[in-house]
């Protein structure tokens, strides 16, 4: 631990409506990882990106290694040393890996000697990865390593990684974080930004924590407790959902042999999946982005249609059903993408509201669409789910990430499924409004209903499944009673390390 | 240093008012042009906007509009419903020439027979001739994935060369001493598409063009039909979640606005133009793509912007004839009028921000 690595003075980036960063000051020291921590919406990728020279601030200064430092562009901050890992890739499929490195740089040298110097940096760093296969191939962990090896490629003294470990197993993370301790072994310092506090116990020497724009602390996260660290980040304590005691029904859904090709080129296909949901019960499905997860949210929604027998809910065969059928018989579906899938982002909520609910809340006659009703049926789902919006008649781009995600997920729900499939229910959305989600889930089984919850945050699924299962390359592990699982079982589950466990060896 | 700023909802305001400065603004550049050409600016165009409604040989012109207005607004409301899903049918023009053979044909077979039914069905087989035009890229489209735009702008030139076969063969007058083109069906009482009330321009089509944008109006505000028309134009992905079948949707958006297309076909062929002639169309298919979308695509701006288009094109005769005004200036200036509607559009979802000093 040598000197300051960058410094931050009181940074400040307002937007139309909301200050996303305000006095904003820290400091980053050589060769340590620095943990950047809050809720969704608390400012960090702002902050970041400021770093980054893709916003420019409204005010304040920054100074590396004591000269100042105003990023115009992130080419500008990458001469300097920063490097930066985005939470969504930028990489082409069709493509290798060597290629889609020699794309982001300004002066790529000749293909066979950059693919030795990524042999060469892959092996010194424990990231394996052959330059030559195409990346369309290549797992979201090992995706990820591309996108390292681009930053390692430049040398650099900062490497900011935004939420790197949401796309990879437990066994995988442990790679990373050996990967990431050889770095600062060697003065390289990482900005880590996450919202998961025991790996940030884990692996930072230091941890600054933002809520609303502001920093409201510093800490050593060694000597923190999570709940400590969870009470800064929020603001005050949240109450956790309470799961009551619930009798279990029938089987409400039933998938046997269900395998479906996937409808675009670079996803995963389902591979013979069986499952049994029974009425009042949560099955939570895990596993790492693009493991078939889309897949299977489509075919049950009706999106896909498969084989009939493939699909039954409560004995009857809906495989061959489109949406809207299947709606009428109980079994409704959130999908993960909210703007664009579960919703039109210019429609009005009204309009959003009779998106799927048209059937089941009885808003047509004859084709015609009952405005009144909807408008009723829409305000409904603002005031049980708590949507905060100055009214039915706005559009739904205009709302919060979390704000439209209750909307969602209330307008299924308030229809009272027999079953409902939800595909990452909380994502990117804040602690108290993903709470709210979590419980609305739990109601519902409470009164009866099977629910199937596809996510990939671990925490989520055993704070509300019964049972857990991990798709894997498009096939379901053994589904398991969540009650008593260990990290290191599920991780198994979800496939290990891809086959990775001796990169450190 | 300007800058674009997206707005949290479109707006409101600058939904209605864009037509209204895209017209000013065309307005303005368009005198400019004139005025390159050695023309009064103010004069030419007080003669295409003012001459047409209120001068000395306006009674002739008011009429007029509503003719020149009618199949516009009726091929542009067909359109818009395409559009609107993002189906792009660019080959109306075809579609309202076949719709022009059908119909005339139908009405020519039964030639010299006097009866009521003869002009109902000559109504039907236009629209029948336009939508099955419209379903062959339809079809390829559903059943290939082919590119519906590509397909029937093709269709165009083919419908075309029909025409010319049609008015030279089958359909040629046989008294018309070998000239090409066929009867005149202005004379041929129980097909011509006559006035309603006389003097007023006012023939079936005019009546048709106004139904059409009533039931577009309430097919696209009140029927889940027109509602999964616009979520699909607006979120593909959302409405094949909402159980939207986009083939059906394809076939249904583009067989309407082939039937529309080819009933104004028909209403022109058995009125004004009066008969099938080698030169029969003038481009109302294609006119009607810039009428929808100065209309944003709503039936009641279409309205409005079917007049309006009809105007230009009046105004833009008499400015020919008055001022000797190049006929190729005319479209220029009709096409500006698109140019700048695209142009003003912008601010509807983005706001423009002047920003100063940039701050370190």
């Amino acid at each position: 631990m040598t000197g300051t690595l960058l410094t931050i003075k009181g940074l400040t980036k307002a937007y139309p409506g909301v200050v996303a960063n305000d006095d904003v000051s820290f400091e980053i020291r050589e060769g340590e990882v620095h943990a950047l921590l809050g809720e969704n919406g608390a400012g960090k990728s702002t902050l970041v990106k400021m770093i980054y020279g893709l916003v420019k601030p409204d005010s304040g200064a920054m100074t590396l290694r004591g000269t100042p430092f105003t990023p115009a562009e992130p080419r500008a901050a990458r001469a300097a040393g920063v490097a930066m890992v985005f939470q969504h890739f930028s990489l082409f499929d069709a493509l290798n890996v060597a290629e889609n490195i020699a794309l982001g740089m300004e002066h790529p040298p000749k293909m066979r000697d950059l693919a030795a110097r990524i042999r060469e940096v892959s092996e010194t760093y424990g990231l394996p990865l052959d330059p030559y296969r195409t990346v369309g191939d290549l797992s979201a962990g090992e995706r990820q390593r591309v996108e390292i090896i681009r930053c390692l490629l430049q040398e650099p003294k900062l490497l900011i990684m935004d939420e790197p470990t949401s796309v990879l197993t437990p066994q995988e993370v442990e790679i990373l974080f050996e990967t990431l301790r050889k770095l600062t072994g060697e003065g390289v310092a990482i900005l880590y930004i996450s919202h998961k506090l025991e790996e940030i116990r884990a692996l930072c020497d230091h941890a600054t924590i933002l809520r609303l724009g502001r920093n409201v602390g510093t800490c050593v996260p060694a000597e923190t407790s999570a709940r400590e660290m969870a009470e800064l980040m929020v603001g005050s304590a949240f109450e956790a959902p309470e799961r009551a005691g619930r009798a279990l029904g029938d089987v409400a859904l039933d998938i046997s042999g269900l395998s479906v090709k996937s409808p675009s080129a670079f996803g995963t296909s389902l591979k013979n999946i069986h499952l049994t949901v029974q009425q009042g019960e949560i099955l939570g499905i895990g596993g790492v982005a693009g493991n078939g997860q889309d897949e299977l949210l489509a075919v049950l929604s009706g999106e896909l249609k498969t084989h009939p027998d493939a699909i039954r809910l409560l004995g009857q065969p809906v495989g061959r059903l489109g949406p809207t059928a299947r709606r009428e018989l109980g079994l409704l579906a959130a999908p993960e993408e909210r703007l664009g899938h579960a919703a039109a982002p210019d429609m009005s909520l009204i309009e959003n509201g009779v998106l799927t609910a048209a059937q089941r809340e009885n808003l047509l006659n004859r084709g015609f669409l009952k405005w009144g009703a909807a408008r009723s049926f829409a305000e409904k789902v603002i005031e049980s789910f708590d949507v905060r919006t100055p009214g039915p008649d706005n559009a739904a781009r205009s709302l919060s990430g979390g704000n439209l995600q209750k909307f969602v997920i209330g307008r299924e729900v308030l229809q009272r499924p027999k079953v409902l499939v939800v595909n990452q229910p909380t994502w990117g959305v804040d602690a108290a409004a993903a709470a709210a989600i979590r419980q609305a889930l739990l109601d519902l089984a409470a009164e009866g209903a099977a629910i199937v919850c596809i996510s990939q945050d671990l925490d989520e699924l055993m704070e509300i499944s019964d049972r857990f299962g991990a798709l894997n390359e498009g096939r379901l592990s053994d589904i398991r009673p969540a009650k008593g699982l260990t990290v290191e079982e599920i991780g198994l589950m979800m496939g290990g390390a891809h086959g990775m466990e001796v990169s450190h060896a | 240093m300007l800058k674009l700023e997206k707005r949290p909802q479109p707006s409101r305001l600058w939904t209605y008012l864009t037509p209204v400065v895209a017209v000013v603004i065309t307005m303005i550049a368009g005198g400019a042009l004139f005025a390159l050409l050695g023309k009064n600016p103010v004069e030419a165009i007080g003669t295409i906007f003012w001459e047409p409604l209120f001068g000395e040989f306006a009674f002739y012109y008011r009429p007029q509009l509503l003719v020149k207005g009618a199949p516009l607004i009726l091929i542009a409301i067909g359109l818009s419903l395409g559009f609107r899903a993002g189906i792009w049918n660019i080959g109306a023009e075809g579609q309202y020439i076949i719709g022009a053979l059908t119909g005339a044909g139908v009405g020519l077979a039964f030639y010299p027979m006097e009866a009521w039914f003869i002009f109902p069905l000559m109504v039907i087989a236009g629209a029948l001739g336009g939508w099955a035009w419209a379903m062959i890229p339809a079809l390829l489209k559903v059943r290939f994935g082919t590119n519906e735009i590509l397909v029937s702008l093709m269709l165009v030139y083919v419908a075309e060369q029909l025409l010319a076969k049609m008015s030279l063969g089958l359909l040629r007058n046989p008294e018309g001493h070998g000239f090409p083109g066929s009867r005149n069906l202005q004379q041929y009482e129980s097909a011509h598409n006559a006035e309603v009330i006389a003097g007023t321009g006012m023939h079936w089509g005019v009546l048709a063009a106004f139904l059409a944008v009533i039931l577009a109006y309430v097919l696209l505000n009140r029927h889940i039909l027109g509602y999964h028309i616009r979520l699909t134009g607006e979120a593909p992905r959302a409405a094949r979640f909402a159980g939207v079948n986009p083939a059906r949707l394809i076939l249904f958006c583009l067989g309407t606005a082939g039937a529309l297309a080819g009933m104004a076909g028909m209403f022109e062929v058995s009125g004004p133009s009066g008969q099938v002639s080698i030169d029969f169309n003038v481009g109302y298919g294609f006119t009607a793509i810039i009428v929808a979308f100065l209309g944003r695509l709503h039936p009641i701006g279409i309205l409005f912007a079917g007049l309006l288009m009809a105007l230009t094109y009046i105004g833009g005769e008499i400015a020919q004839s008055n001022l000797g005004l190049p006929a190729a200036a005319i479209q220029m200036f009709q096409g500006m009028l698109l140019f700048f509607l695209l142009a003003v559009d912008l601010l509807t979802n983005f706001r423009i921000r002047i920003k100063t000093a940039e701050a370190a």
